[in-house]
């Protein structure tokens, strides 16, 4: 790993979090605003709206009719009523039924709708300013003066403004004091959600180079996800390291040997001088390298399925297909052992998830000791159920006993270079990457090497 | 206000548009000049202006003593046109200048001296009440006995009730029909409490005298003609006792209205910076000091040396005239027609008597109480008024 991946720090979690936190509260500060300001003017509105028509109604119900005209009895009352808005300018008017005003200033404007009973606000100016007006109409019914009377009263509107300012205001002032909590507190759990990471690459950070166990840390669910991905990686970093491991010191341990062997053949063939001798001698140097290439092919083999079985993904298959093929790969073999192989599988498909040239492989293996070392008639076989297997069967007395205790184990070695050993290694390590094993049964004169499997798929 | 105008001008036909009296302070060549319209009595006044002159060197003030009804159709027409005839304008009809305030004529001026002003005595940064002035109850001190000295309204109404009463036809009052003041005063009497509904009665019942004019009333009462003279503004009635041993002065222990002379600055003023000046300088514990010295500014309550009587909690009894919207009241044309006829059937005789005795008590007084026009030319001389 001479190239390491670049890591490319994008925002951190914290910022990011902070800038949706903060486009919330702007955006929703924004919207309280408007709502805030509409609803302040609306309710600044209506209270003083209730003021002016307090006035004018108080100032109506002080007319009277003296000699054939209206008199208007101008209420204190009134006037301090549009006094709670202070410093707001007032304008009143009392119109008569003939259109004459009674009393009051005769340029306040009158509403455009006429003739209503009802009270009528309306806006209008007050010299240079904006200002607010309500007409109320008192109908009269006496012998000598009937009709409607108008009380027209009028105010600017500075009162309205500032209370609708002060509403605004406040609330924002409270949107403020809110945001700030909110942003205080998705700062501290973001703080406190985040922890576990630090504290993970401190735990990485801290480990000796091979140091590849799991990690035992208590995170939140979405991190322990990562966290588990993370401890698989690493046993399948491990395996693969063992692996490899073991691949070199069982190649050293295995072509030691022969390589030896057909050194000191060679040495002994450079010094005969006898033709004939020195044909034999190099024979057995051929003899001997074959076989070395064999275990070479082996070993190599062992090394692909320990890889296969970290790398390559679990495929459906029909487990009497292996079976099959396993034959078909060894019939060189059974030619050369003179012995015919039995075939015993089920009517039925065995399907199930693996991989379909490590099994076979590992078939080729079993098989190839049994017709090496055992004894005909030689059986491959397949067997359904929980657990199916695929299995070959001989007549002879199977491995040896330090073998099938070493089952599980790759360090095997037989006295014969291509021994058994190897081969059931191989197979061991097919089972184990499938979740499997191996079983060696010894019953009626029989040995049954089996390669268990799990269940099939659902 | 048609009515009112049209009642003025039929009452003095020889009205004209200009001050009683003008004055000038200050160095001719003056860099900036100011002109001040005010009803206060230029006697008064004059060296509150003079001594806010020392304080503003290369200032020049033109100071007009004009009566309240003409003040105010000149501002209002001023106002009307666009024009601005003075930079301040101060007057002790402040239903006035509370009407002037309302109809948008004025300026808006704020500062810390204005912000030291107690709320019922500015309105809208654009009125601000400057003085302090009792109406109070004037007696002889010769013709009534200590107790039967009236120290409120209850103990007038208390001497005015037995039938063959000596005070019947010797107490007087403003005609407030001639005096703008007096208008103002009784129209807050009649909203301050019910007592003055039964003064009304009585007052017409016992042939009180309605006249005009502070000095007239005060000569009166220090002649023995009258024995009470009701509402008199106390800034004149106190430089009046001071030099009269016949004249006692009593704040009413029910209650006293406290009026102050409503200012303003009227709206696009050209020297408005010496009027706004002139303004806190009035409002400056300096300014306070000069009004004290000339009456302007009274306090109740003996520890302040005035010689006015006050029975009672000073605090409780003092009711200054909020310088306030309530007052457009004053001006409503309906309401002065209703509360002047109520006047009318409390004073019958006064039909009789009104016409004589207005010709003959033509004072200067009375432009201090803003009632009349005096038809004088204004000398372009400085020309001291002196009250008496």
């Amino acid at each position: 790993m001479a190239e390491s991946g670049t890591i490319r720090a994008t925002p951190s979690l914290k910022t990011r979090v902070a800038l949706a936190v903060a486009a919330v509260l702007v955006l929703g500060g924004a919207l309280v605003l408007v709502a805030a300001l509409a609803y302040g003017r609306q309710a600044a509105r209506e209270a003083y709206d209730r003021l002016l028509l307090g006035a004018a109604a108080d100032i109506a119900t002080t007319i009277t009719v003296r000699d054939g005209s209206a008199l208007v009895d101008m209420p204190v009352s009134a006037f301090e009523l549009l006094s709670l808005a202070p410093d707001d300018r007032i304008r009143y008017r009392v119109v008569a039924p003939d259109g004459t005003t009674l009393t009051g200033d005769a340029s306040a404007p009158m509403p455009q709708v006429s003739g209503s009973a009802e009270a009528v606000f309306f806006d209008a100016s007050f010299g240079a300013e904006p200002a607010r007006y309500v007409a109320v109409t008192r109908l009269f019914a006496e012998r000598n003066f009937s009709g409607p009377v108008r009380v027209i009263v009028g105010q600017t509107l500075l009162a309205r403004r500032e209370l609708a300012r002060d509403i605004a205001q406040n609330a924002l002032v409270v949107l403020g004091a809110a945001g700030a909590v909110m942003a205080l507190f998705a700062w501290l759990v973001i703080s406190r959600a985040l922890r576990p990471l630090p504290l993970i690459g401190a735990a990485l950070a801290s480990r000796e180079p091979t140091d590849l166990t799991p990690l035992s840390l208590s995170a939140p669910r979405e991190v322990a996800g990562m966290l588990v991905s993370l401890n698989t990686f690493m046993a399948r970093l491990e395996r693969q390291s063992v692996a490899t491991g073991n691949l070199i010191a069982d190649a050293a341990h295995q072509l030691r040997t022969p390589v030896s062997a057909i050194r000191a053949q060679a040495q002994l063939a450079a010094a005969e001088t006898d033709p004939e001798r020195r044909e034999r001698i190099v024979k057995r140097i051929h003899d001997r390298a074959s076989g070395l290439g064999r275990l070479l092919d082996q070993l190599l083999n062992r090394a692909m399925i320990i890889h296969r079985a970290d790398s390559q993904p679990a495929t459906p298959l029909d487990l009497r297909d292996i079976a099959v093929e396993v034959v078909e790969a060894c019939d060189d073999l059974a030619l050369a052992a003179a012995t015919e192989v039995e075939l015993d599988l089920p009517g039925a498909p065995i399907v199930l998830r693996g991989d379909a040239l490590s099994l076979t492989e590992a078939g080729k293996n079993l098989l190839a000791n049994a017709l090496s070392h055992g004894r005909p008639p030689v059986r491959v076989g397949v067997t359904g159920g929980t657990r199916p297997s695929l299995w070959v069967s001989d007549c002879g007395e199977g491995p040896p006993a330090e073998v099938s205790a070493a089952g599980g184990s790759r360090f095997i070695r037989t006295g014969r270079v291509g021994g058994s050993g190897i081969g059931l290694a191989i197979a061991h390590e097919v089972a184990e990457g499938h979740g499997g094993a191996i079983r060696i049964v010894r019953a009626g004169g029989r040995c049954t090497v089996s390669l268990d499997l799990p269940g099939r798929v659902p | 206000m048609r009515r009112l105008l049209a009642c003025v001008a039929a009452v003095l036909p020889m009205i004209s548009q200009a001050a009683e009296l003008t004055a000038a302070f200050g160095p001719e060549n003056a860099v900036q000049t100011a002109t001040i319209r005010s009803t206060t009595d230029l006697a008064a006044i004059g060296p509150v202006i003079a001594a806010f002159l020392q304080t503003q060197p290369g200032t020049r003030i033109v100071y007009e003593q004009w009566g309240s009804n003409e003040l105010y159709r000149v501002t209002r027409q001023d106002c009307a046109a666009g024009r601005t005839g003075a930079d301040l304008v101060v007057s002790s009809a402040v239903h006035h200048i509370v009407t002037l305030v309302n109809e948008g004529c004025a300026a808006s001026h704020a500062s810390p001296a204005t912000a030291t002003l107690a709320p019922r005595l500015k309105w809208r940064d654009q009125l601000w009440g400057i003085t302090r002035e009792p109406a109070v109850m004037v007696y002889n001190r010769d013709l009534l006995a200590p107790s039967e000295v009236p120290r409120s309204r209850f103990d007038l109404l208390d001497l005015l009730r037995p039938s063959d009463t000596r005070f019947a036809g010797r107490v007087a009052t403003y005609d407030i029909e001639d005096s703008g003041l007096g208008y103002l005063l009784a129209f807050s009497d009649s909203l301050e409490a019910s007592t003055f509904g039964g003064l009304m009665e009585t007052f017409g019942r016992t042939g009180a005298v309605a006249t005009c004019c502070s000095a007239e009333i005060i000569d009166a009462v220090a002649s023995g003609d009258y024995l009470v003279a009701y509402n008199v503004l106390g800034s004149y009635a106190l430089q009046r006792a001071r030099e009269d041993d016949r004249l006692g002065v009593v704040a009413p222990g029910d209650y006293t209205l406290i009026l102050a002379r409503a200012a303003m600055l009227p709206a696009g003023a050209s020297s408005a910076g010496v009027a706004q000046a002139f303004l806190d300088y009035l409002l400056s514990p300096a300014g306070r000091a000069e009004l004290e010295a000339r009456d302007l500014f009274v306090w109740l309550g003996e520890e302040y040396g005035a010689p006015i009587e006050v029975s009672g909690t000073v605090e409780t009894l003092e009711r200054p005239i909020g310088l306030h919207p309530p007052l457009l009241i004053a001006m409503d044309a309906d309401k002065r027609e209703i509360f002047i006829q109520r006047w009318r059937d409390a004073f019958p005789q006064k039909g009789v008597d009104r016409k004589p005795a207005r010709a003959r008590h033509r004072t200067e007084s009375c432009e201090k109480q803003g009632t009349e026009i005096d038809p004088r030319p204004a000398g372009p001389s400085f020309r001291m008024t002196v009250p008496g």
